[in-house]
């Protein structure tokens, strides 16, 4: 179908895009419009107002600062999966990147644009989860900021006001001898996931975990650690069983019944995500 | 609703002209090309970004057209399918296509051909699998990947061939 008629702006600041946006109660910020747009010819969407962010500039960047890397939230997809910081602070962004829709989707889709839809098989959202990002949000009372794990309130919907827009990701890379692993299931590539893992680990040594961080996706409402799998590692030597043991928790994370898989099944399909994930980050740490 | 809601003049460079036209905001690209601009050649399947029968350059970049508005694009460069060949002097993939038998009914190849057009420039040479991870977005539903990813890794080294000998020239 074709998308319902809305007003349309094209703000060229985050100042008037925050304007535009707390004037009207019906607003929708278009980012790379990849989901909203698709919503809006599906007419399952009705804003009486759409707000463009993409001749917004400054919501457009990659920066270091600190210890953290910070990106803005209308930073492309593609830009992210060729950035060279991203790949060698934050390796495993360009790895779960190659899954995210296909590399047209990726030419105009946006980390804030993901992290905003919030989609529960989606991989950048289970990304900020998984680096325990820190969001940077705007409204018109100013800037706040919220640890990533605030920000899901349920199924598809964030904890952002309705006058409030995404303008950063901060990331704090780890450091030492880290490995990371991506692992997903899907029907076909490009599709969203039935589940899917993340694994970071730090280690003490090349095998023994310091920390550890797993974050299954498609399998609840929204991106989820694994808590009772990351505390099996932490301390401890790996091995294999020891991977295959944390895995198996993984299963019981699961939650999401749908007609794409039952929760039982998802839990079966995130374990075996799991191990792959962590395996390969085994791997990597192993050969550091 | 107010003029913001209303028709306007939207001017595009396609194809290396400048193109304007009277449309709603609310007009998706590949509409816009289509009903405003009589370039039919890019065409429209599934109307929500998974078929990919849409496809066009924007600045270089293969976007889905129907999730991108018209005005999004303006004074953005676009590039459709029309500017890549002609009967006579065919671009290498509408060549390639041609010769491996890569379209059946057609209707996905505008979007094949411009999407593999940054694809081979981003991946000049790929393998088959990169090739079939390519086109994972475009869907055909005569089933014809086979002669299509024949086709494209055919085109590779052709444009290869034909980058070495700009490069001597």
């Amino acid at each position: 179908m074709k998308p319902p008629v809305f007003e349309y702006f094209a703000p060229r600041t985050l100042l008037e895009a925050v304007s535009l946006l707390s004037s009207h109660d019906n607003a929708r910020l278009l980012a790379g419009g990849q989901s909203l747009m698709a919503m809006l010819n599906m007419r399952f969407v009705f804003p009486d107002r759409v707000i463009d962010l993409n001749r917004v500039p400054e919501l457009d960047f990659i920066d270091e600062r600190d210890n953290a890397v910070v990106v803005g939230a209308m930073t492309r997809q593609r830009t992210l999966q060729r950035s060279e910081v991203i790949a060698a602070k934050l390796p495993v962004i360009p790895k779960a990147l190659r899954y995210v829709g296909h590399f047209q989707t990726r030419n105009r889709g946006t980390i804030g644009g993901s992290l905003c839809q919030l989609d529960p098989a989606a991989e950048l959202p289970a990304i900020a989860m998984a680096y325990d990002a820190t969001l940077l949000i705007t409204g018109p009372a100013g800037d706040r900021t919220i640890p990533f794990d605030q920000f899901p309130l349920m199924y598809m919907t964030s904890s952002l006001a309705p006058e409030e827009i995404l303008t950063s990701i901060s990331f704090t890379p780890w450091q030492g001898i880290v490995g990371t692993g991506f692992a997903e299931f899907s029907r076909r590539h490009g599709d969203f996931a039935i589940a899917g893992a993340i694994a970071l680990l730090e280690g003490e040594g090349r095998d023994t975990v310091r920390r550890a961080s797993i974050t299954l996706f498609g399998v609840s409402e929204a991106p989820k650690r694994a808590d009772q799998a990351e505390k099996l590692l932490k301390g401890q030597r790996l091995t294999p069983q020891l991977i295959e043991d944390a895995a198996q928790l993984c299963s019981a994370c699961s939650t999401l019944d749908d007609t794409y898989g039952s929760a039982r099944y998802r839990g079966h399909v995130a374990a075996t995500m799991a191990k792959k994930a962590l395996t390969e980050a085994f791997g990597e740490m192993d050969r550091k | 609703m107010s003029d913001a809601a209303g028709p306007r003049l939207i001017t595009i460079s396609v194809n290396g002209e400048n193109r304007s036209a009277t449309s709603e905001p609310r007009i998706t690209l590949v509409d816009f090309l289509r009903h405003k601009l009589n370039l039919t050649g890019t065409h429209v399947g599934c109307e929500h970004g998974v078929c990919g029968a849409c496809t066009v350059l924007v600045d270089g970049l293969a976007v889905r057209g129907c999730l991108m508005l018209a005005v999004q694009a303006e004074h953005r460069n676009v590039q459709t399918v029309e500017s890549l060949g002609t009967a006579d002097a065919p671009h290498p993939l509408q060549r390639a296509f041609a010769k491996h038998h890569a379209l059946q009914c057609g209707y996905c190849t505008p979007g094949m051909l411009i999407s593999l057009v940054q694809f081979l420039r981003d991946v000049p040479s790929p393998t088959e699998e990169e090739v079939r991870e390519a086109i994972s977005g475009n869907l055909c539903r005569c089933t014809g990947y086979h002669n299509i990813v024949k086709a494209a890794l055919d085109a590779a080294v052709e444009l290869q061939d034909a980058s070495a000998k700009n490069a001597h020239a």
